[in-house]
């Protein structure tokens, strides 16, 4: 098939310059996890629903699996795999996850982090409801949120201290 | 879940997007945000031969205001336009903006891509047809604007030409005594709301309605402009009455298909609830009070 022709995808993940040569209809999130081997990133829905596949791209969060990966081309993601710094230490929302027992199966987690960092990082003090509607795309089916609420209150007061 | 297999192309300027959609023939399209044509892609409803990406077009995503309008480009994103200090003038804007699918979903989908699309559960097309909106369309011939109501013909059918596409959308700015609402009710989030209602009432100094325009949406192959609520309240004054007979009027014109969302008869009740919020809204905003509104769901 002359349309599957490949091309390169060249993409700055966690700070490193990483580039395959994928079939131009690669999903960001397959770039990720399966040229890239980050299985951080997580597929839950594959029908832009549930926020499993959430990674910043250029500061922003979009849902991986509804992206081409080359049109990621030349930009900035980070996913899970690198909010943690070198030396191990857990990013202060993935702390506070930890803290406020945010996750159970963990599998909507990295999704719900990167939605955290987002939302943290246009917001210093979210309200309640902003909290709500920054993780509105992001489907948890164990906690009932209560828990995730509990950290990014948590999270917000610890950012603010740095 | 993959695409059909596609060939991908970067175009660097709207002319090599026009040069490109005539040389890669017929099955070729335009990708923007692409949060409504990848889903589509994936689940193979639609198979585009080769996309044309104009993401990396410079100068595409601007918002300016001036002369009494706003002109988007075609790749400004929802929630550029969601933060944006002059949209927070036209609040009907921001209600549409603030409440499109999920803040991923707006951190990348597109208001030129999402009028060129033309879902018929789309936001866009109900809110702007409140307003005077203008769809700037460019081709190898040059450019044209079309009027909105124009633009939409059927279902994922508008008057863009096979080599044209989508460069700007402009929107005059409403009189001082005017005010607009968008009211969307959605099950959840991330999903095409079931039913809309977008409303702008202009006032005159007698604080009668000296103008209205009722546009429903995700009720109809478009949206669709209900003239007889809009004359339920054209020249008088709007009160509880008034603004019910109006709704009654809206349930009438809403042409619901019963689906996944509902059935038919609930959209009609729900089209005539929203279109009775909105009014209420849209008065006291054109009362210059501060109100907020937008979409509706569950744990918000």
């Amino acid at each position: 098939m002359s349309g599957a022709e490949k091309i390169t995808v060249r993409i700055l993940v966690n700070g490193e310059a990483r580039e395959a040569l994928v079939e131009p209809r690669t999903l960001l999130v397959d770039f990720l996890r399966e040229n890239l081997n980050l299985t951080g990133t997580h597929i839950g829905c594959d029908t832009t629903y549930c926020g499993a596949c959430t990674v910043l791209l250029n500061g922003r969060t979009v849902k991986s699996c509804t992206l081409f990966a080359p049109m990621a081309d030349g930009g900035e993601i980070t996913t899970v795999e690198g909010l943690s710094s070198k030396d191990g230490a857990l990013h202060p929302v993935q702390n506070a996850f930890a803290e406020c027992h945010g996750l159970q199966c963990g599998y909507c987690t990295p999704g719900l982090l990167l939605s955290t960092v987002h939302l943290l990082s246009k917001v210093a003090k979210p309200t309640e409801k902003q909290i709500r509607k920054a993780i509105a795309g992001n489907t948890c089916r164990c906690t009932g949120y209560q828990n995730i609420l509990k950290a990014i209150r948590m999270a917000a007061g610890e950012m603010e201290k740095r | 879940m993959y695409a059909h297999p596609f060939s991908y192309h970067r175009a660097q300027s709207l002319g090599e997007a026009t040069k490109l959609l005539h040389q890669l023939g017929e099955e070729a399209r335009v990708i923007a945000g692409g949060q409504s044509l990848i889903p589509l892609m994936k689940m193979r409803l639609a198979r585009p031969s080769a996309l044309i990406d104009i993401n990396f077009v410079p100068g595409l995503a601007g918002i300016k205001s001036q002369d009494g309008e706003i002109r988007f480009g075609a790749l400004a994103r929802h929630a550029d336009i969601e933060m944006s200090e002059d949209v927070a003038g036209i609040p009907i804007l921001h209600d549409c903006a603030a409440g499109i699918a999920d803040v991923q979903v707006r951190n990348q989908g597109t208001i030129g891509g999402s009028l060129a699309e033309a879902d018929p559960s789309g936001d866009w097309g109900a809110t702007l047809l409140t307003l005077e909106t203008s769809v700037v369309c460019s081709g190898a011939e040059g450019e044209r604007a079309v009027k909105l109501e124009e633009f939409f013909k059927d279902a994922y059918t508008t008057v863009l030409g096979r080599e044209e596409l989508v460069r700007d959308v402009i929107v005059k700015k409403p009189a001082k005594n005017s005010g607009g609402a968008y009211v969307a009710f959605k099950r959840s989030a991330p999903v095409y709301a079931t039913a809309s209602a977008a409303v702008q009432l202009t006032l005159d100094a007698k604080e009668h309605c000296k103008e209205a325009r009722i546009v429903l949406g995700c009720v109809g192959l478009t949206a669709i402009r209900a003239k007889q609520a809009e004359a339920e309240l054209q020249g008088k004054r709007i009160d509880e009455r008034a603004a019910g007979r109006a709704a009654e009027a809206a349930r009438e014109a809403a042409e619901p298909q019963s689906d996944m969302r509902g059935s038919a008869e609930y959209k009609r009740a729900l089209v005539a609830a929203l279109v009775k919020r909105a009014i209420g809204i849209a008065l006291r905003r054109a009362g210059g009070e501060r109100v907020e509104a937008g979409h509706e769901y569950v744990g918000r």
